[in-house]
């Protein structure tokens, strides 16, 4: 999403290529179409064999089974539903905690706050996105997860908590460039009308560029949503992962990225390995639905097709 | 100028002497050649390694990779022929024998699994009643046990580890673990949870057992490596070495070279008991 403003230069500098009138084509169009027919299908394949593979499950109605709330695959009981449970709730607190905070550093970058800061905010939460995840969860394991376990006196640390808290600084990269990058359309477009108008700039900011954004906005939210949905990682490393619904925030969950990653190794005859394909379906069916649904909005945003 | 010649024959006479020195156990490898790829139980590793390196130091023309994946992954690699040899902690399944008929387990080592709890605590021996009922939820406070009046934190592994399945055999009498605990993915991160939570237990393999976690006397057992060996400590499991049919002359030479005086050595050096 981020590269869509920069890939939108590179569009038209494409587009010069195809130009005039579409004739002359870019020699490695071939190519780049093949490449991308290639990824395409690779998706559908990896759907279908998700699909194949749960299947047995969907069709000898062992649904009841799988939604159920106990996962002790020795007894004989596959509930993946703590973990779908789990998967929303750390994903909504984390982007409850993330979003606010991105929006409000937008503002700040965009005028709420001094100029002068404006430029090292920004630059600092672009480094954010460099640093890879293992790096977060090391560092919660080792600071954050004690710190919790010290103040609060109640569970392990390991908890719904701790891991909100890491999640939420993993996805404010991605909420803050996004609807900064809208604003970046949006404001300049408008505030020396604003200007003229004798709008002040926060009230510019507030009223007449945020709503101008609202794609941007609710792009943010969905795609903040997706990448707290899809990350294994943190919640494996600091989470806890134990398979029930949890009581309160200082309780320990699993996601369902951390199921399928904790369970992937075992005897892959099983029932048990047979439930992680339906797992998997679930993220894979997530995933595809908030990109189906941020399609929608973009098209409705945009009905000249131009994207962003 | 001098120094570099000088150096390379330092070397050189150096690596001929260990050449020499190991040539015993390393001789069966002359005039063979080939690839040996081994995936699978994470706890066999260090010993795979420590041969390969050894093996392919003598014999060039031998390439020996070693990767992980766990018990389930080296018994299904080496079952569909993807790799030479796929280790596991546990015996291969009847569901996985009835899948592959041909596999052929060598067990080259035992290893225990011991109770861990943080050195903080005070606590240093328990009944394996006491650990069962820690695991079930009914007691839930160290001072229950003997300890100071702090809240047990339980620390479990996933389905996949052999080591957590030959602890719930053999300690846990195979009781329902209770649902609140932590489950941790490797006995790499165990450790680390344990050795940072004053309040925790888990379980090890006897073999990463250090200074970072305190190991619990069971039942008056001590759980060491002689305990194991004389068979007075009870949680122990066999290490194994699965091929697909008969092992190939090269597979064949590394099983003899890791069951031999070498590999009982390198066993031994990294906490698990060799098997002759």
């Amino acid at each position: 999403m981020l590269n869509r403003n920069s890939g939108k230069r590179d569009f038209t500098a494409g587009g010069r290529l195809t130009s005039p009138a579409g004739r002359i084509h870019f020699p490695g169009e071939l190519l780049l179409r093949s490449a991308a027919l290639f990824s395409a299908l690779i998706i559908f394949a990896l759907f279908g064999f998700l699909a194949y593979f749960s299947l047995p499950l969907f069709i000898e109605g062992r649904l009841g089974e799988l939604f159920s709330l106990h996962w002790r695959p020795f007894q004989g009981q596959f509930g993946i539903l703590p973990m779908i449970v789990g998967t929303l709730l750390l994903a909504l607190s984390a982007l409850a905690l993330a979003y606010p905070l991105g929006l409000g550093i937008c503002l700040f970058i965009h005028g709420l706050g001094p100029a002068l800061l404006a430029r090292p905010l920004l630059l600092l939460v672009q480094g954010m996105t460099g640093i890879p995840t293992v790096v977060y969860g090391f560092v919660s394991v080792f600071l954050l997860v004690p710190l919790l376990r010290n103040l609060f006196a109640h569970g392990s640390g390991f908890s719904l908590l701790a891991a909100l808290l890491t999640l939420a600084l993993l996805i404010l990269p991605t909420i803050v460039l996004l609807i900064h990058s809208q604003l970046g359309q949006v404001v300049p477009a408008l505030r020396l009308t604003a200007t003229a108008l004798g709008i002040a700039r926060e009230r510019e900011l507030l009223y007449i560029s945020l709503p101008a954004s609202s794609y941007g906005l609710l792009a943010a939210a969905i795609l903040g949503f997706g990448r707290a949905v899809g990350d294994t990682l943190i919640a494996l490393m600091v989470a806890g992962n134990a398979a029930r619904i949890p009581d309160s925030a200082f309780d320990s969950i699993r996601t369902l990225t951390a199921h399928i990653a904790l369970v992937v190794s075992t005897d892959s005859q099983s029932t048990t390995y047979q439930s992680l394909f339906a797992g998997g379906l679930i993220l894979f069916l997530t995933t595809a639905a908030i990109n189906l649904l941020l399609h929608r909005i973009k098209s409705r945003a945009c009905p000249s097709g131009d994207g962003s | 100028m001098k120094k570099g010649i000088l150096s390379v024959v330092v070397l050189g006479s150096l690596l001929l002497c260990a050449t020499s020195l190991f040539a015993g156990e390393l001789e069966r490898f002359s005039g063979l050649q080939g690839k040996i790829d081994i995936a699978g139980g994470t706890a066999h590793i260090p010993v795979m390694n420590d041969a390969a390196r050894a093996i392919m130091t003598a014999n060039p023309d031998i390439v020996i990779t070693v990767a992980g994946g766990g018990s389930g992954v080296g018994v299904q690699k080496v079952g569909e022929g993807l790799v030479e040899i796929g280790n596991s902690g546990r015996s291969v399944s009847a569901a996985e024998m009835e899948k592959y008929p041909t596999l052929k387990s060598f067990a080259f080592a035992v290893d225990g699994v011991t109770p861990v709890i943080n050195p903080s605590n005070t606590v240093s021996g328990l009944t394996a009643v006491q650990i069962q009922d820690i695991f079930a939820g009914k007691i839930t406070n160290w001072s229950q046990v003997g300890g100071a009046d702090a809240e047990i934190h339980i620390y479990n592994r996933d389905e996949a580890s052999g080591t957590r399945s030959v602890f719930w055999k053999k300690c846990l009498n195979k009781i329902a673990i209770v649902e609140t605990a932590n489950v941790v993915p490797s006995n790499g991160a165990m450790k680390t949870a344990v050795a940072n939570d004053p309040q925790a237990i888990g379980y090890t393999s006897i073999g990463h057992v250090d200074a970072s976690v305190k190991a619990v006397v069971l039942d008056g057992v001590a759980p060491t490596q002689e305990n194991a060996i004389n068979g007075s400590y009870p949680v122990v499991r066999k290490l194994y070495m699965n091929t697909n049919g008969e092992p190939a002359p090269l597979v064949q030479a590394f099983i003899d070279y890791v069951m031999g005086a070498d590999g009982a050595t390198s066993i031994a050096q990294h906490g698990f008991i060799p098997i002759k």
